[in-house]
């Protein structure tokens, strides 16, 4: 079972922009969208590990500082033609609380 | 159930027509496809390579027949559509089967035009259209030996080419004096015949074929004029017909080619055509851009999106010939109205005609180099005015103030919407953007992921250039009079004058308003929305949305590739002083910098900091005095100068105290893009000045203004705009020119790019021509920075946006 941890409230991340939690294991990218849907990211590009973090909230996507790479919110992935994914972790609300567990969702390798 | 469609043709076009469909509306139809010829859909203009040997059948498949599968299309190999039922709506075919539609595409393409003389339906007398013709040829040429081409047009030679590859002796019949006369001007065509001469090619001009003899096949072709030569096979290359039979015969409305309006629709409601077949606004095509164009606006109805017109199509013309270049467009003939702007060197085999009338062009021959047919032919197509550069032009557009690149910088200085496929339209901007974005590296990724130079390969050598630059270096793409991005269909300009007249503070909005596609639009329009917006109200704090700047201005610093930030504060006019150098090291020191450099702005940069320390630094080097330089922004950058006449034994005038009083009047200001100042004390020019955006350099009796230059990539030398007698009237000019450059320029592009757009003519008349307009300028830029000139740093380092800064939670397990 994951083991949810408060990082914050919703205000505290502006729309479409984002907020770094940092952790021994690396940094995590918490997403606020236009429409306040927040998803968390491996703060890493899976190209060249550019901090998403910094980059422009768009849609459900992020493009990345570095090359621009567009990375998926919600599955991690690159947007095609571009390949590889970051890994996802699970993030959920409570009333304004932001909920984040720190065991990255299946699926990615990239971990 | 779905709606039937039915087309008549496996060609370029029908099979295009289906693919844009495809994209656009992938289950509308249920959808089967006539083909008389025994394979999938190839590109036929390719045939000349394969003939020549230069490519393979397998190579230029556009469609396997496992594409037919995948999309459920069912091909109707070999069958042959005799008949159509309009009535009953359905097609009939030879074996005497029948297919019911919904929606008929007719895509017969043409056929080739065999002359009725003697003779010409001897075995050995083949036409040049189809994969059968060029296996006919290739045979001929593992047994015989004498080939004649009758025809000296396009297609004519090319097959002469190819059966010279193939290696044949190849004598060209042609009835005109001069070759591919419809295509070519008399030098030109000379000089085409004179290279062709020297790879072996024989020709007869001027000759009438009058028969063609032989017993079981061809033998000889004889002339009007009583002579003959022998001929082992003979090509019949005379011209093309659109192929309207099936069309006449079951009554749909026809001329020279089936009649079609506009949204490709023929008389028949029910029935479209496109392609070589159809005569639309009195034209016909033999060329393959506008079937594409064609097909695009067919698929588009056909999906019933109803947008969309076909509008005919300016086309030009290349050689396929591997070592021959040439370039066709327009009216390369002239009259009594036009002029010629000629440039001939035969000895290096280059010529370019020019002709314009009022300044615009209206067609071009180029033989030999033609790597600038594409910027004459959007010149041609955009009819631009050309007086500013008319006495250059003949050189190319490499010539503008290139200071000695090599050729593949010569792609570089084409516009983004210069088109450098014409059979597939794809432009510069497509096929830089696809590189960057998708990181390809090959030709064929680019083919992939573009189209461009997968149809006819003519510009493959541009390709690779374009290739070649981009990979090679750091390049960012100023958009230019197209969409702003994938998510509007507005242009840069359209935009702004909304945000201007109709009072749009926020992008959303905006946005909302214009439709745009997507429901907060991309970073490529954001960013662009969010300059115009600051631009067009400096007053209004909120029209700055920080979630639509890139990073660097949203954190006041540059990112580097490992995601720490550099720090440059600024140096006024390039000058120092021992607390500011002491207060610079002590943060060096307390911050661990791995390095510090000096910049090519005359300032000093430290590098590797994180994100959270930049606030702190900020703070000690406000306390020093400093501010942020704005290293990291669109935006006013630096102001070089030179020590001036303060200590230099040349200086004429007091260029540093300019220098700095310039930065002081114009330092924070938001730009589309990065702007650098300088300003040299005399003509030698130390602070090169003239590769800036707005340089000085100081003369005796005063200052010249120059405009337009940058380095970097295409290193552009200033246009010189005016001399001025007085600091003052420098300042002045400078910051009308900025306000001009911030109000007209679009997003992403720099002063180089936009006044090669808009012409040097625009700006004089702006600055210089009329003074009043120059100080409405000048006051408007003054209003704007009154709210711009605030230190973000200083800001930042009290405390303001945090959360810019900090981690939102730390974890420590």
């Amino acid at each position: 079972m994951s083991d949810w941890i408060e990082i914050g409230t919703l205000n505290d991340i502006p729309q479409l922009g984002a907020r770094v939690v940092t952790s021994d294991n690396g940094n995590i990218a918490v997403f606020r969208t236009a429409e306040d849907k927040v998803f968390a990211i491996k703060d890493e590009c899976p190209h060249k590990q550019g901090p998403l973090s910094q980059g422009i909230v768009h849609g459900d996507r992020v493009a990345c500082p570095l090359h621009d790479w567009k990375i998926q919110l919600d599955t991690g992935t690159a947007v095609a033609p571009d390949e590889g994914c970051a890994a996802t972790y699970p993030v959920k609300m409570e009333g304004n609380k932001i909920m984040l567990s720190l065991k990255p969702n299946e699926g990615c390798p990239n971990q | 159930m779905k709606e039937r469609l039915v087309v008549i043709g496996n060609g370029m076009a029908g099979m295009r027509t289906v693919e844009e469909l495809l994209k656009l509306a992938p289950d509308a139809y249920e959808i089967q496809v006539f083909g008389e010829e025994p394979y999938g859909n190839y590109n036929r203009i390719m045939l000349s390579p394969v003939l020549a040997g230069e490519k393979t059948i397998e190579e230029i498949m556009l469609n396997d027949l496992k594409w037919y599968e995948d999309n459920n299309i069912t091909l109707l190999k070999g069958k042959k559509a005799v008949d159509i039922d309009r009535k009953a709506r359905k097609v009939i075919a030879d074996d005497g089967s029948e297919v019911e539609y919904d929606r008929l595409l007719i895509a017969t393409g043409s056929t080739p035009f065999i002359i009725p003389v003697p003779g010409h339906e001897l075995a050995g007398v083949v036409a040049f259209r189809d994969i059968a013709d060029v296996d006919a040829m290739l045979e001929a040429a593992g047994k015989y030996k004498k080939a004649v081409v009758i025809g000296g047009g396009l297609l004519g030679l090319e097959a002469a080419n190819g059966l010279m590859q193939q290696g044949m002796s190849v004598k060209v019949v042609h009835i005109m004096d001069t070759l591919m006369e419809r295509q070519l001007d008399e030098p030109a065509a000379k000089m085409l015949r004179t290279s062709l001469e020297e790879r072996g090619m024989e020709f007869l001009m001027g000759a009438q074929t009058a028969s063609i003899e032989g017993k079981d096949r061809v033998e000889k072709v004889c002339f009007k004029d009583g002579s003959s030569v022998d001929a082992d096979i003979v090509i019949m290359a005379v011209g093309i017909r659109p192929n309207i039979a099936l069309a006449e015969k079951v009554g749909i409305h026809c001329e020279r080619g089936i009649v079609v309006n506009d949204t490709m629709q023929t008389f028949d409601p029910r029935v479209y055509a496109v392609g070589e077949c159809v005569q639309h606004r009195n034209e016909t095509y033999g060329l393959v851009a506008p079937l594409f164009e064609m097909g695009k606006v067919c698929a588009n109805h056909l999906a019933k999106h109803g947008i969309g017109r076909y509008e005919g199509s300016v086309t030009s013309t290349k050689l396929k010939v591997t070592g021959i270049d040439l370039f066709s467009a327009g009216d390369f003939t002239g009259d009594d109205t036009t002029e010629e702007l000629v440039f001939q060197d035969a000895a290096s085999g280059v010529y370019r005609k020019i002709v314009v009338q009022d300044n615009k062009i209206k067609g071009t021959v180029m033989y030999g180099d033609t790597i600038d047919g594409t910027w004459y032919f959007d010149l041609m197509r955009d009819q631009t005015d050309i007086t500013d550069f008319r006495s250059t032009i003949l050189f190319g557009q490499a010539h503008l103030g290139d200071s000695g690149h090599g050729d593949d910088n010569r792609v570089a200085s084409m516009s983004d919407t210069a088109e450098i496929c014409g059979c597939n339209g794809v432009c510069k901007g497509d096929i830089v953007s696809a590189i960057t974005e998708k990181k390809l590296f090959t030709l064929d990724d680019v083919r992939a992921h573009t189209k461009a130079s997968s149809s006819c390969g003519s510009c493959t050598g541009l390709v690779e250039a374009l290739l070649a630059h981009t990979v090679g270096g750091d390049y960012s793409v100023a958009p230019h009079l197209k969409p702003i991005c994938a998510c509007t269909d507005h242009t840069h300009d359209e935009v702004r004058a909304v945000i201007r007249d109709k009072n749009f503070k926020s992008i959303r909005e905006l946005q909302q308003f214009m439709e745009w596609k997507t429901s907060d639009g991309c970073p490529k329009c954001r960013t662009a929305l969010n300059y115009y917006m600051v631009c067009q109200w400096p007053e209004t704090h909120s029209a700055d949305d920080a979630q639509s700047r890139f990073i660097n201005e949203r954190a006041h610093a540059n990112i580097q590739k490992d995601g720490t930030y550099s720090v440059i504060p600024r140096m006024w006019g390039g000058g120092t002083t021992p607390d500011e150098l002491r207060a610079i090291a002590d943060a060096a020191e307390k911050f661990n910098i791995k390095t510090v450099h000096v910049t090519g702005g005359q300032r000093i940069g430290l590098y590797g900091l994180k994100k959270e320390e930049l606030p702190v630094i900020w703070k000690d080097l406000n306390d020093a005095g400093m501010v942020s330089g704005h290293a990291y922004g669109k935006a006013l950058r630096t102001v070089k100068t030179c020590v001036g006449k303060e200590w230099c034994r040349f200086g004429t005038q007091d260029s540093t105290h300019l220098g700095v009083e310039l930065e002081k009047m114009t330092w924070g200001s938001w730009m589309p893009h990065k702007f650098k100042l300088a300003v040299s004390g005399c003509p030698r020019n130390c602070a090169e000045a003239t590769i800036k955006d707005f340089g000085v350099v100081c003369v005796d009796s005063g200052y010249e203004l120059h405009v337009g230059g940058n380095g970097g990539i295409k290193v552009r030398a200033t246009d010189f705009l005016c001399a001025v007698t007085t600091e003052e009237e420098a300042m002045e000019y400078s910051a009308a020119y900025i306000q001009l450059y911030r109000e007209e320029a679009h997003y992403l592009e720099r002063t180089a790019p936009w006044i090669e757009r808009v012409g040097l003519t625009h700006i004089k008349e702006n600055i210089v021509d009329d003074a009043e307009n120059r100080k409405q300028l000048a006051e408007r830029f003054h209003y704007s920075q009154q709210f711009m000139q605030d230190d973000p740093w200083e800001a930042r380092a009290n405390g303001a946006q945090q959360h810019e800064f900090n981690a939102i939670k730390q974890i420590n397990a």
